[in-house]
């Protein structure tokens, strides 16, 4: 069974096209771990009869001969991809018992690939968070931990499922959302490759919006060929998300040659952070030397206006999520509170929300609502909108001076345990999207690679942002990086 | 800017969330937290910057005035918590 869930996409392609193994076996085997590792909380809607419908049709489809890459392939899919006939909830209580009548996008392109879907997978409330520890469904857990110690990990948020899946095995690769770090932190904290790409790149239609200007569908997977050959599953223009950009989607997989010579890599002083760990400096500092070995140039940058990426995130994001989340009203879907004698439309909404939204969805609202109110809005939201044009230039300037991708931490620690932030000033929650939210609003596409293990044996990820519109670059860096590092470590099962 | 107790209780109407008296000092001190957080944003020099509108710089595609879809009041209310003859049933609006 761990023989074929553990195997990467590109093994399993290979191995369906000869003939070596069939898309049911490798669903049933997918199917079994799943249902295994209940402890881990990270597939909260199983569809098993979908899956091994689809199986049996990518079998047939990979016998004629004529297959794509993602044919056969198992995937989980984030909860806040709409699916059709499936719950799809965004780990809300919100929506409770919302069933969409469609596809996302995205998963129906994955779907008309020959993806084979086992289910959806838990998150943070609506993707607000980094520790997935705000669902409605419960925690999910990291199957990674501290040595011996059994104390339980989080996995990362807001993809914190499918980070969890695809580390356990549970699957071959998962679809993620990022709007702030939300694919990148936790496969950091997982031991696994996650991919954001350009704003633009995948469509946003059938996502469950959170903050529409800086949301991304990405890939969260085994290996860095794995997130070119899925990203080239999601990716292409759909006239559905005004947003998505009409521009061609190269072969992402042929493009990894793995040669970076002559490559200019961006050092950002920036993100030396005060209290990073020591180990962290250590891993960043040797994946610039590993890449400087294979030809590159490692340049020392200036990113100025980094330190003010978070807060303008915690205007704008909250800004929108107020705008989005207006239309969870407790009239065309999910929960509607009973009502007392006499209430009124105005109380339909106001007691539908207090119980339908958790503690930091009604938080992060009501922050948006503020900053949006009359006589704060250009105090916070414009000055915030502001800060952030001047972010997306710092790293126009960089790319002009002839950077070609920039390296940083991908986080700024290692997984920290269920419960260790929750009571804590919510800010310090914030911070764990520290080096990877300015990538969100500045548009960029951004990867995170597995680097090594802390001392307590415990992955890290390093962190590799590319120009606008050339993940094909950036994965062909992040693969000679991947290289050079050598990752091979799995969690031991105790699950 | 500090948030007070009567903010707090706008803010919640305004953003359609029940709160209830006793939670509100909590949710003020919540909001100052994350506030002086926000603040530091004072500090930058943004004379002269125009607020960000699109992170791709692309012009908003258009399409021609026509239906594309719908025809379907069954499958739009189909998630309704309460859904009669093709309409979503609200409370009495209208007194």
């Amino acid at each position: 069974m761990g023989e074929l869930t553990g195997m990467t996409i590109a093994e399993a392609r290979d191995r369906l096209r000869a003939g070596e193994v069939t898309a049911v076996e490798l669903t049933e085997a997918c199917l079994s771990a799943i249902d295994a590792a209940d402890a881990l909380g990270a597939f909260v809607h199983k569809t098993p009869e979908i899956a091994l419908e689809r199986a049996k049709a990518a079998d047939v489809r990979i016998a004629a001969g004529d297959a794509p890459a993602m044919c056969g392939i198992p995937v989980g899919i984030k909860d806040l991809f709409c699916t059709e006939g499936v719950p799809s909830q965004a780990a809300s209580r919100i929506l409770d018992g919302f069933v969409p009548g469609y596809e996302s996008t995205v998963s129906a392109r994955l779907r008309d690939a020959g993806a084979v879907m086992l289910g959806k997978l838990n998150m943070d409330e609506f993707a607000m968070g980094s520790s997935n520890e705000s669902s409605v469904y419960g925690e999910a857990v990291n199957p990674w931990r501290r040595g011996n110690d059994d104390a339980r990990l989080t996995p990362g948020g807001s993809s914190g499922g499918s980070a969890s899946a695809v580390a356990a095995d549970l699957c071959l690769a998962a679809t993620g959302t990022d709007t702030g770090g939300s694919i990148r932190q936790p496969a950091a904290f997982t031991g696994t490759t996650g991919l954001k790409p350009t704003y633009g790149r995948c469509s946003r239609w059938g996502i469950i919006a959170f903050a529409s200007s800086l949301d991304q569908a990405g890939p969260i997977t085994k290996s860095v060929r794995d997130a070119a050959i899925m990203l080239g599953a999601m990716a292409g223009h759909d006239p559905r998300d005004s947003t998505s950009a009409d521009v061609p989607v190269p072969d992402f997989e042929a493009a990894l040659k793995g040669d970076v010579r002559g490559k200019v890599i961006g050092v950002p002083k920036e993100y030396r952070m005060d209290g990073m760990p020591a180990e962290i400096e250590e891993l960043w500092t040797r994946g610039g030397s590993m890449l400087k070995d294979a030809g590159a140039e490692i340049r020392d940058i200036s990113l100025p206006h980094t330190k003010y990426a978070l807060p303008a995130y915690y205007v704008i994001a909250p800004a929108e999520a107020s705008s989005n989340l207006a239309r969870y009203d407790g009239v065309r879907y999910g929960h509607r509170a009973k009502l007392a004698e006499g209430d009124g439309i105005v109380e339909m909404y106001r007691k539908t929300r207090a119980e339908g939204f958790g503690h930091e969805v009604q938080r992060r609202v009501m922050i948006g609502t503020y900053v949006l109110s009359e006589g704060f809005y250009d105090a916070y939201y414009n000055r915030a909108r502001k800060v952030r044009a001047l972010i997306k230039k710092d790293f126009e300037d960089a790319f002009a001076d002839g950077v070609d991708a920039i390296l940083t931490p991908a986080t700024p620690s290692a997984a920290f345990g269920l419960g260790e932030l929750t009571d804590a000033d919510p800010v310090r929650m914030y911070l764990n999207d520290v080096f990877t939210v300015t990538v969100n609003l500045a548009g960029l596409p951004g990867i995170s690679v597995p680097a090594g293990l802390d001392r307590m044996g415990l992955p890290l990820g390093l962190q590799l942002i590319g120009k606008p519109w050339a993940e094909a670059e950036l994965l062909n860096t992040a693969r000679a990086l991947e290289d050079a590092i050598g990752f091979a470590s799995k969690p031991d099962r105790w699950w | 800017m500090g948030i007070d107790i009567d903010t707090a209780r706008r803010v919640a109407r305004l953003a359609r969330i029940a709160v209830e008296e006793e939670s509100l000092p909590g949710l003020a001190e919540e909001f100052n937290r994350v506030l002086a957080f926000i603040d530091e944003l004072e500090e930058v020099d943004v004379e002269g910057v125009e607020p960000m509108t699109s992170v791709t710089p692309m012009r908003l595609p258009r399409r021609g005035d026509e239906v594309t879809d719908g025809g379907a009041p069954d499958k739009v209310t189909s998630n309704a918590p309460d859904a009669r003859e093709g309409f979503f049933t609200v409370p009495k609006v209208v007194e």
